[in-house]
């Protein structure tokens, strides 16, 4: 049986930009770590319960909890301002 | 990865393992692999707070190690593989690698290029044919899609549109439509765990023209237009924005039949009492235009319009749509004539009307639906309207489940009987099929 030439059904991929991590912190002890709530399927509740074990287990580490200001679909620069500014790193979740 | 990248803050993202193959696979092509993620199991949603506390206390499902040492970790220890700034290419081919017939219809299975049904294999000739249904040219580009919001657009020509529509098994002549549904950048594959599938609803002279069916049988297996245009929008989508595999770039929890041809069919002008959707959106009556809805999960129905009882059973049906999608009527003529003569509806504005007011519930029930609470409760807390307002309500009092514009009334059907049926789901555009042609 002969071969057959067919064309490829995908699409076209935007290129890859590479993007660099943060730098880590060397310690979590006498930092701030945000715990943000992504608002989504009681994902609140859950981060509640991280905090309690920072508060336990690490209670050097100050938290903050702060839901996003709408839904998870929308940019939320103001959050992401006040994490910069009084934060030293965060948690988010929880991702579905 | 905003957090990171653009804040300059440590970051870890929280997420339920079903979704680890996913959020890599995003994190990879946002340039971003070695971003900190860490597992729970799945669900979060409604369980005690014991319950999520034993999920913070055991280890990552993923991983097998313990989720807070991988947090602590995930901010303190260094992550980046040594990777420098840059980007890199991903393009796909035109061609695939010649083989034998038998073979090529197994990589396109084995590749996920199909909805898993036998295609017709598109080779240059049959593409050059396909192609010859338009005037425009080959390499143009028609437009993007992503099957999510997290996901990166890919974008799509007229040629990559006809390879989709030849392995639909669609005719040239149906070509127009087909662009039309690919320009609209609107997904028949979204990923969502709510497993959504899209609807068509094609309008204008076109419908003749290529024998489609708004009649008998119109959204059944009963038309090769509706059926070859509603596959190609699909298979378009999947291919068109690189992927619909399920726990990698398809996450419907039980997937979804309307997806196999996407709900496509054509409305029946001739037999509406009132005027046709594309009309309804700004386009001539000889204009032909596509219009698609997306979100399609929910459908209740019934049977006619009852003299006695017929807006409480409206008022029933609406409150059995769940009251994050909204309803889309899809009336046969004879039910859309009982409308008119029992409501004195002689204009689809005014059903429209009536259908926002009867579909009410009591506040407190409204706001406690999980999809409420996930996608709207937290817009009325930003202040965003209509909901700001309703977030005043007390929960005793009842209000409009639904925004006025999002409620949509269609005519269908072949007039067997009044049967008619409402789709929960959300408009999002017309667009031309003459600009196509």
């Amino acid at each position: 049986m002969s071969n057959m030439t067919v064309l490829d059904p995908t699409g076209y991929p935007p290129k890859i930009s590479a993007k660099q991590l943060a730098p880590r912190l060397d310690t979590l002890n006498g930092r701030t770590v945000y715990l943000v709530d992504c608002r989504f399927d009681d994902s609140g509740l859950f981060l509640e319960q991280m905090r309690a074990w920072l508060a336990e287990h690490l209670p050097g580490v100050t938290t903050v909890l702060k839901p996003i200001s709408s839904v998870y679909l929308v940019d939320d620069p103001k959050t992401w301002e006040e994490i910069r500014a009084r934060g030293h790193a965060a948690i988010l979740g929880v991702g579905h | 990865m905003t957090l990171e990248a653009k804040y300059g803050v440590p970051t870890v993202a929280v997420h339920t393992d079903k979704f680890d193959k996913v959020v890599r696979s995003v994190a990879e092509v946002s340039g971003m692999p070695d971003l900190a993620q860490v597992f729970v199991p799945q669900p979060i949603m409604g369980k005690t707070p014991a319950q999520l506390r034993a999920y913070v206390d055991g280890t990552d499902p993923i991983s097998g190690r313990h989720v807070m040492q991988e947090v602590i970790d995930g901010l303190t220890r260094p992550r980046d593989g040594g990777r420098g700034a840059g980007e890199y290419d991903r393009s796909t081919p035109r061609l695939v690698e010649p083989d034998s017939e038998e073979n090529l219809h197994r990589l396109f299975l084995e590749r996920n290029w199909t909805d898993t049904l036998p295609i017709v294999l598109p080779t240059e000739e049959r593409v050059g044919a396909m192609l010859g249904g338009t005037r425009r040219k080959p390499d143009e580009i028609v437009g993007r899609m992503r099957s999510t919001h997290f996901r990166e657009y890919w974008q799509y020509t007229v040629e990559k549109v006809a390879v989709n529509a030849v392995m639909a098994g669609a005719r040239p002549e149906y070509f127009p439509v087909i662009l039309a549904l690919a320009a609209t950048g609107v997904t028949a594959r979204g990923s969502s765990s709510s497993a959504v599938a899209a609807m068509a609803v094609v309008n204008g002279p076109i419908r003749r023209e290529i024998g489609m069916n708004a009649g008998t049988g119109a959204m059944g297996p009963y038309n090769h237009a509706n059926a070859a245009i509603g596959r190609a929008y699909g298979l378009l989508s999947q291919n068109g924005q690189g992927g619909s595999v399920p726990g990698l770039s398809y996450m419907g929890n039980q997937g979804n039949n309307y997806a196999y041809n996407s709900v496509t069919f054509a409305e029946n002008e001739e037999r509406s009492p009132w005027e046709p959707f594309h009309v309804q959106h700004g386009l001539a009556l000889s204009d032909s235009a596509v219009s698609v809805f997306s979100g399609v999960r929910s459908t209740a129905f019934t049977l006619g319009l009852r003299e006695k009882h017929w807006r409480e059973h409206v008022g029933h049906l609406l409150r059995g749509m769940d009251p994050h999608g909204p309803p889309a009527l899809l009336l046969d003529p004879i039910a859309a004539r009982q409308f008119v003569d029992r409501g004195g509806f002689t204009k689809k504005d005014a059903l429209i009307d009536w259908l926002h007011d009867a579909a009410r519930m009591r506040a407190g029930e409204y706001w406690d639906y999980q999809l409420i609470q996930n996608y709207i409760y937290p817009r009325a807390t930003f202040g965003e309207e209509p909901w700001a307002s309703k977030l005043k309500a007390a929960a005793d009092e009842e209000i409009p489940m639904f925004r006025r514009d999002d409620i949509h009334v269609i005519v269908v059907g072949g007039e067997t009987n009044g049967y008619w049926r409402i789709m929960g789901c959300n408009y999002q555009t017309t667009e031309s099929v003459d600009a196509w042609r």
